[in-house]
């Protein structure tokens, strides 16, 4: 394989990270913009987020949106590692097909049709909208992607565990508890996360299902750009993206350590 | 007095009419869907038996070891062990434990918490578990490795650890499922006899699942030989192999040349067979053949001789051409086509360097063999 960086390599990775990175540094760098213009560099300044901090409407929407994501994340892990436990582990019961299809519909439903359908939903049972039907809603539409990620964890699990921890004298939910639960752990962690993720960042669904006093940020964001770009919406965007890139950096630092470590493991085994 | 093979020890429950029966297999029957696994099948294990159960992959052999430890009921029958129904009683309440062929040790726990798992589960007191832990790994020579965990071990490090989980308990019965297949052959080899000390000094019954019928006769008192979910005999590995009870198993343990053919004299006792174009065979026990009765008899191949000359005392000597020679060091395999073409295997001992009457491909030879070198068989 040629490894040498020709001009063609060097113009694809250029424009590759060009089109993906570009808008995001533009919006860290404009975040430290003495300037109240937008676009218009001013000089540097870190003013924009001492200013956020004291920005009550925002500070407030941050707030919701981090108790929404842990609520639903959390939820929507439980009910989804419960729908894999049940797609993998019953396959023999009435409707299973039907069922294992309609788990994985909202992956490509459209946000918009899940959003009204809910709000129909509540507004027909008479639930009043805010903070408890953002909640909801989540838990729906992120249930499902938590079910996929446990669920293709499970399909590789090997069975004679659960069989060992019984023939021991493990009662079934011992067994689940002990010995299923911790080895498909990782999967559900990541399943929380990406959960947690998508509830953060949802735009569409939460203006649906949301109502006064239960305004998440990316709704704020939204409604306060459209009356005009605040270098103060950069600087919370840019601690949105810290947030996230720490987050992802630190998960495959941890699970690149540990590959490396298991890798070390299987090698000192094999010479005795 | 003569005997089949060698004697192992003074113990053969399955001799005495008053011994008690410990595991009983009656008329057992599962399905699963329109498959037969196993097919109204009975069996009876004595307690202390090293037993095996081989047979081909697929036969419905681990079926019978997964109904003994709950994993499976049968759809007809039942299973008693100790004279107890296990009927509905679930893997967790019964006093068997199994060594899966995977060795299924739990990964997020080290060495020592694999083998306390079980400990843990029936409430032994703690310095209880610590002292049965630190002396099963004394019993597997792990006692360095207690802290690790099973993705830090060797494969035979970990198919120890399976051992020592699934002896911790001091179950009544042990089930072995194809506990040696992904050990190598020499590691293998070791195991096999490790295992026997280990059943000789907890005195446990061992029923162990094996394909490997080189496996099956070097550890178990008895085999059962099980094809399509039928048993098709039991007994000693001595008798397998010297006295099969079919065609069927002849074939699959160790190997033999058949020849088919009729009685043509001889009440009980001896007789003499006539195998076609000319080849008449001389045994001196026909079983319970009776004249004209088609049978097949067969021989091992370490029972022929092959010689240049025709010998002269030999009652029965058949003439053909050798076809092919295989040298394996230890001894060599002879293959001699007969003159109506059938191929007769023998083999030789080479228990001397070198061979005063040397043979060698396309020669003529002269096969013979006693009259009780073979086996008359009807089945």
């Amino acid at each position: 394989m040629n490894t040498t960086w020709s001009r063609f390599n060097i113009t694809s990775i250029t424009f590759g990270f060009a089109f993906l990175y570009l808008p995001i540094v533009l919006l860290i760098v404009f975040s430290f913009n003495e300037s109240k213009l937008v676009t218009v560099w001013g000089g540097f300044s870190t003013k924009w987020y001492v200013s956020l901090f004291h920005n009550q409407g925002l500070m407030d929407a941050a707030w919701v949106t981090i108790r929404v994501g842990l609520v639903s994340a959390t939820v929507a892990t439980v009910l989804g590692t419960m729908g894999a436990l049940a797609l993998t582990r019953y396959t023999r019961f009435h409707g299973r097909v039907l069922f294992s299809g309609m788990i994985f519909a909202p992956l490509v439903m459209p946000d918009v049709i899940t959003g009204l359908s809910l709000l129909l939903l509540f507004v027909a049972i008479g639930l009043d909208r805010g903070l408890m039907t953002v909640t909801l809603a989540h838990i729906t539409f992120t249930m499902c992607f938590v079910a996929v990620v446990v669920q293709s964890r499970l399909i590789s699990f090997d069975r004679s565990l659960e069989e060992a921890a019984m023939d021991l004298g493990a009662t079934p939910v011992k067994t689940f508890f002990q010995i299923t639960l911790p080895v498909i752990m990782p999967a559900i962690v990541s399943g929380w996360m990406l959960a947690f993720t998508l509830s953060l960042d949802d735009l569409v669904i939460a203006s649906f299902a949301s109502g006064p006093g239960a305004t998440t940020l990316p709704m704020k964001i939204y409604s306060q750009v459209r009356l005009g770009v605040t270098p103060e919406i950069n600087a919370a965007c840019t601690i949105l993206i810290a947030i996230v890139a720490v987050g992802v950096i630190a998960a495959s630092v941890v699970n690149k350590r540990r590959e490396v470590q298991r890798q070390l493991d299987e090698r000192a085994a094999q010479r005795g | 007095m003569k005997s089949l093979g060698s004697i192992r020890r003074d113990f053969a429950p399955w001799n005495d009419p008053d011994a008690k029966p410990y595991i009983q297999f009656e008329n057992v029957t599962k399905k699963f869907g329109d498959f037969t696994a196993v097919n109204n099948l009975s069996l009876t294990i004595f307690e202390r038996e090293f037993f095996a159960l081989l047979g081909a992959s697929g036969c419905g052999k681990s079926t019978l070891l997964r109904m003994l430890a709950g994993f499976e009921e049968p759809t007809a029958g039942r299973i008693l062990l100790d004279g107890q129904d296990l009927r509905g009683i679930p893997p967790y309440r019964r006093p068997v434990n199994m060594m899966f062929q995977s060795y299924a040790l739990f990964p997020h726990m080290t060495v020592e918490n694999n083998i306390a798992f079980g400990l843990k589960q029936e409430g032994m007191p703690t310095p209880d578990i610590e002292k049965r832990v630190a002396e099963m790994l004394k019993l597997v020579k792990l006692e360095q490795f207690a802290k690790r965990k099973p993705h830090q071990l060797s494969g035979g490090q970990r198919q120890r650890v399976a051992l020592a989980r699934s002896v911790a308990k001091r179950p009544k019965v042990l089930l072995l499922d194809e506990p040696l297949g992904a050990l190598d052959k020499k590691l293998r080899e070791e195991t096999q006899f490790e295992l026997m000390d280990l059943q000789q000094n907890l005195g446990l019954t061992f029923v162990v699942v094996t394909h490997d019928q080189e496996e099956a006769m070097t550890m178990a008192d008895r085999i059962a030989i099980i094809d399509k979910g039928e048993v098709m005999q039991v007994a000693t590995p001595a008798e397998v192999y010297e006295a099969p009870g079919s065609r069927f198993v002849a074939g699959f343990v160790g190997n033999v040349n058949m020849f088919e053919g009729k009685i043509a004299r001889g009440e009980t006792g001896p007789a003499s067979i006539d195998a076609g174009n000319g080849i008449t065979i001389q045994t001196d026990n026909a079983g319970n053949a009776t004249a004209g009765a088609a049978v097949t008899f067969a021989i091992r191949p370490e029972k022929i001789k092959v010689s240049s000359k025709k010998p002269q005392e030999a009652v029965n000597a058949i003439e053909g051409e050798v076809y092919d020679i295989a040298y394996l060091g230890d001894m060599t395999v002879y293959h001699v086509r007969l003159d109506d073409g059938q191929v007769v295997r023998a083999s030789t001992m080479n228990a001397a360097r070198v061979t005063e009457d040397p043979l060698t491909w396309n020669d003529r030879a002269w096969v013979s063999f006693r009259p009780d070198a073979g086996v008359v068989l009807t089945r």
